[in-house]
């Protein structure tokens, strides 16, 4: 675990870069965690970032693709199509949550 | 009279049973377990059936006779549970009251959920091995299989024994070799993961021995359909992947009674405490084996030991005491490698699978991490441990709580993806 700084503000952050404080994020931030990884944030995007957000609160861990596909109505297709290649570890990227376990 | 009804007669109904009918005093507690049919089918030996180690009739057995004989078997399809009214209904219509339930309906693969699977390639070109079904069909499949692209591939996880897809890849690889056809099969392994396996330094492990066995992987592939008629897997990002004969393991989701009884999460897994297992919400509630929704493998070894912790918790529930015990997800797997080798890894919620020896440090005689005859024949010896020891719930001495004693730290973490 290790300090960083997104723009003018330090939080922290696991090796690979998530946040590890949910409340050191707000959606300022995101924005800026988003241009890191080349995404432009849109209406499109705020739904899955704030579904994940609140989803956490409620469930202690970072929805999966597919429950975020479930729960919040978006098409898994739609997703790929917002967060190109890898979109569950994007999202939980610019959420500022964990990345979303593998179940091993 | 209190009731205890367990649903589901597989490895954790069966054990949960038998323990808590030793310790449940019999004038005072009735327990039941509810399953659609009387046969046990050891299901780590699915996996050898493809290649004809094992015979289908090997692998199967009474569910009754792996109960003791004071546990009341009631076959029967489960339409639901309602939990405000403490009672099951079976699709037939007889309802069954509890005070306690216990959730063991484990998950199962669904080809359905995956469209083109189950379109007319389905057992001709595409198979699945964690049915004995599709097992002894692809075990003729594979006797005809004389070249081409063979993929293994996983559609999404959580998946039952998330190691047995890697392997169907390395026993495949060592078959074709056997055969003298290994240089006209082109092997691909197509995983969801963004690697061979989850956890950083098994997965380096596992995806190095894919390496030296020329199976290429092709990672981050989320499949969306099927297309029956070019063979090729279509992935949410437009990959494709064309295949001769696919072994595929479908997604894999809880019962679907538990979802028509809002007990379920989008998967129809319960979502429990993962150090009791008691269901969130509820208080007479459990769910046990692969049922759950906790973070670790859906595994054999993951029921057993987390059985061991249940047992003690649920007979302080029932006396109204606190469960003081606390199951840390420990979980314990052998990967057969091929060519009479294999592999251990034994893990928990916050330890990967690391190198060295189990159970005893420096002793073993199971090296952990790394290709030894002792993990092959751990792994076939585990089938008479299965049906003797486990299954009866008599004590084995490996402890429940995963141990650092003998597991060696790497100094340097190979890159997490």
């Amino acid at each position: 675990m290790s300090v960083t700084s997104i723009g003018a503000t330090a939080v922290h952050v696991d090796a690979e870069g998530f946040l590890t404080e949910y409340d050191e994020w707000d959606e300022n931030l995101a924005v800026q965690l988003a241009a890191q990884i080349g995404i432009e944030l849109t209406d499109a995007h705020w739904k899955p970032i704030r579904f994940l957000r609140t989803d956490y609160i409620e469930q202690g861990e970072t929805a999966t693709l597919r429950r975020v596909s479930a729960q919040a109505g978006i098409p898994i297709k739609e997703l790929f199509s917002l967060f190109p290649g890898k979109p569950a570890k994007k999202m939980a990227y610019i959420a500022g949550l964990p990345k979303p376990r593998g179940c091993v | 009279m209190r009731r205890l009804v367990i649903l589901g007669g597989g490895t954790a109904g069966t054990m949960v049973a038998n323990k808590l009918r030793r310790r449940l005093d019999r004038e005072q507690w009735q327990v039941t377990v509810v399953d659609q049919n009387d046969v046990h089918a050891y299901q780590p030996g699915f996996l050898f059936v493809p290649f004809g180690t094992y015979q289908p009739a090997q692998i199967l057995k009474s569910r009754r006779k792996q109960l003791s004989r004071a546990v009341d078997l009631v076959l029967g399809e489960v339409d639901r549970v309602d939990p405000a009214a403490n009672t099951v209904t079976l699709t037939d219509g007889r309802r069954l009251a509890y005070d306690y339930l216990v959730i063991a309906t484990g998950t199962s693969p669904r080809p359905d959920q995956t469209p083109g699977m189950l379109g007319p390639q389905w057992r001709k070109s595409i198979f699945d091995f964690y049915t004995l079904d599709g097992a002894a069909a692809l075990a003729a499949a594979l006797r005809d299989f004389d070249g081409g692209r063979f993929v293994v591939h996983i559609v999404d996880m959580p998946i039952k024994c998330p190691v047995a897809p890697l392997e169907f890849a390395f026993l495949a690889e060592a078959y074709f070799r056997h055969r003298g056809i290994r240089d006209r099969v082109e092997l691909v392994y197509a995983t969801p993961l963004p690697g061979a396996f989850t956890k950083p330094i098994a997965s380096a492990e596992l995806g190095a021995m894919l390496d030296e066995r020329k199976i290429a992987v092709e990672a981050d592939f989320m499949v969306e359909r099927i297309d029956p008629d070019t063979k090729t897997l279509v992935s949410y990002d437009e990959r494709e992947i064309p295949f001769d004969l696919l072994v595929t393991v479908p997604l894999n989701m809880g019962a679907d009674w538990v979802a028509r009884s809002g007990l379920g999460d989008e998967l129809n897994y319960v979502p429990v405490d993962r150090h009791t297992l008691l269901a969130k919400g509820h208080d007479n509630v459990f769910a046990l084996g692969d049922a759950s929704n906790i973070p670790t493998s859906k595994a054999g070894s993951v029921a057993h030991f987390s059985v061991e912790v249940f047992v003690d918790n649920f007979l302080a529930h029932i006396d109204g005491k606190p469960m003081t015990g606390s199951f840390d997800g420990h979980t314990n797997c052998f990967v057969e490698s091929g060519d009479g080798q294999g592999l251990l890894i034994d893990f928990n919620y916050d330890t990967e699978p690391l190198p060295g020896m189990y159970p005893l440090p420096g002793a073993g005689p199971f090296p952990l991490l790394r290709e030894s005859r002792f993990n092959h024949w751990g792994k076939l010896a585990f089938r008479w441990l299965y049906w003797h020891m486990l299954l009866p719930g008599r004590p084995v001495p490996l402890p429940a709580h995963m141990s650092m004693a003998g597991k060696h730290q790497p100094a340097t973490e190979p890159d997490k993806e």
